[in-house]
């Protein structure tokens, strides 16, 4: 019975940080690990679509360019209509959060491959930088009246007195809920998908009547991966999305 | 800061993972530091590191060169569809002012070719109007001529019926009476007979 558990695939091992060469800066680790390999990859992945593909910068575009330029335009339709003319300001800064959450998203549903996007302090870090970008524009532009945030406007004052912390409040979650949906979703979708994947070795390994159950959670897994293709694509734009509306709350802050 | 906060919290949960590494799965080397992946706060700061400088480069590359490229491309191809359209709308004003001009020029053409036709016809009806009226002149002058040749003729041949009569009258006489003939007097009586 143990070893059959042994040998059941652990679906928490694909998070693993790998460190491939240990290195450490100034007292900061700095290892390459199999974080920064992915990554790069994922980066390179944008590179090649927009920098690669383009190079040729055909009138009439052949497939990657076409790629290239549907992703530019969805993007920047996205940053015009949430956070107005005035938000492409922040277009390369959507653009290259967007297409590098996405890319990563997709390259980590290979299998064996690892997912960048399932780590807290990769999202967190997203969330983190979005928000200070944010707050740090906000008051650059408007000065103290960025704070006007907080206080809708046309509402009574002792309404103001209840509304106005609550408003603090959402202002402060929104890094936290914008790295967790992102972290949370891939994660689960990772897990879940690892989790039917030990089912099946399992099944496979009991023996007799289970042995033919195995291919039920295989095709669990197969319409599972669809889902999570789509959840990869949809949480990359859901993150974009989210970032345009509060640089938009930044560009105009009156309610 | 939640993410700190969170991070903190990830920092008390070995604890609770302890437990169940040694119910769980085989011992990875990240196991032996226990908890779950993505709450090991010594993961964070490698991750970290290579995050801002790969999303940083990402960054720079797309600002500075991709979008504007891609951008510049997407421009440009609108500005060449407009360009074209522009040209082409050009070019038909240009082709249908040509074919009004043709248009214009083929029923001129057509006016002057049916004028000519008139005039030529006009003219070759005049030509053979002139040439009968003076064929029809020279005939009736070589009629006239023959007719005057004839009564000319007539007149001598009557002439000459007139001497024959008087011969062949004073022939008879002669023959019958055996003496000669007056001729001045059968020619006068010839004259009141006819």
């Amino acid at each position: 019975m143990s070893t059959e558990v042994a040998a059941a695939p652990n679906p928490i091992e694909q998070f693993e940080l790998h460190r491939y060469f240990p290195h450490e800066m100034v007292g900061v680790e700095t290892s390459f690990t199999n974080a920064s390999l992915y990554m790069l990859l994922a980066a390179l992945g944008v590179v090649f679509l927009m920098l690669i593909a383009t190079s040729r910068k055909a009138v009439v575009p052949g497939r990657f360019q076409a790629l290239a330029e549907m992703l530019y335009e969805f993007v920047a339709n996205t940053v015009r209509s949430t956070a107005g003319k005035e938000g492409m300001t922040f277009f390369p800064f959507v653009f290259s959060l967007f297409s590098f959450i996405l890319i990563a998203n997709l390259i980590g549903l290979i299998p064996y491959t690892y997912s960048v996007t399932s780590q807290l302090v990769v999202t967190g870090a997203f969330a983190l930088l979005v928000i200070t970008l944010v707050t740090a524009y906000g008051f650059y532009r408007h000065g103290f009246g960025f704070l006007n945030l907080f206080v809708p406007h046309g509402v009574p004052l002792p309404v103001l007195i209840i509304l106005v912390p609550i408003e603090i409040i959402s202002f402060l979650s929104r890094p936290v809920s914008l790295s967790i949906r992102l972290f949370a979703n891939m994660l689960a979708g990772h897990v879940t998908l690892a989790v039917f994947g030990g089912f099946v070795v399992l099944l496979l390994a009991a023996g007799g009547v289970y042995t033919a159950l195995a291919p039920v959670p295989l095709l669990a897994i197969v319409a599972l991966y669809a889902l999570e293709l789509l959840v990869a694509c949809l949480q990359a734009f859901v993150f974009a999305v989210l970032t345009c509306v509060y640089l938009n709350d930044a560009i105009h802050p009156g309610h | 800061m939640a993410i700190i906060s969170s991070a903190h919290a990830a920092e008390a949960e070995p604890e609770t993972q302890a437990t169940h590494e040694s119910v769980g799965a085989p011992g990875g080397e990240a196991h032996h530091e226990g908890g779950f992946p993505p709450f090991q706060t010594e993961n964070f700061a490698p991750q970290l590191v290579w995050l801002v400088l790969i999303f940083g480069l990402l960054y720079l590359l797309m600002s500075r060169l991709a979008l504007p490229r891609v951008g510049g491309i997407i421009e440009n191809r609108e500005m060449k569809i407009a360009g074209d359209l522009d040209a082409s709308r050009e070019m038909q004003a240009k082709a249908e002012a040509a074919a009004a001009a043709n248009d214009e020029n083929l029923r001129l053409r057509r006016e002057e070719a049916q004028t000519i036709g008139r005039e030529a016809q006009q003219k070759i009806a005049s030509e053979a109007a002139a040439r009968r009226a003076h064929a029809e002149s020279e005939a009736a002058e070589k009629i006239r001529a023959a007719e005057e040749r004839i009564t000319a003729a007539k007149s001598a041949a009557l002439a000459n019926v007139e001497e024959i009569a008087v011969d062949a009258a004073a022939a008879i006489v002669e023959k019958l009476t055996g003496a000669p003939v007056d001729r001045s007097r059968l020619a006068a009586e010839y004259k009141s007979v006819n």
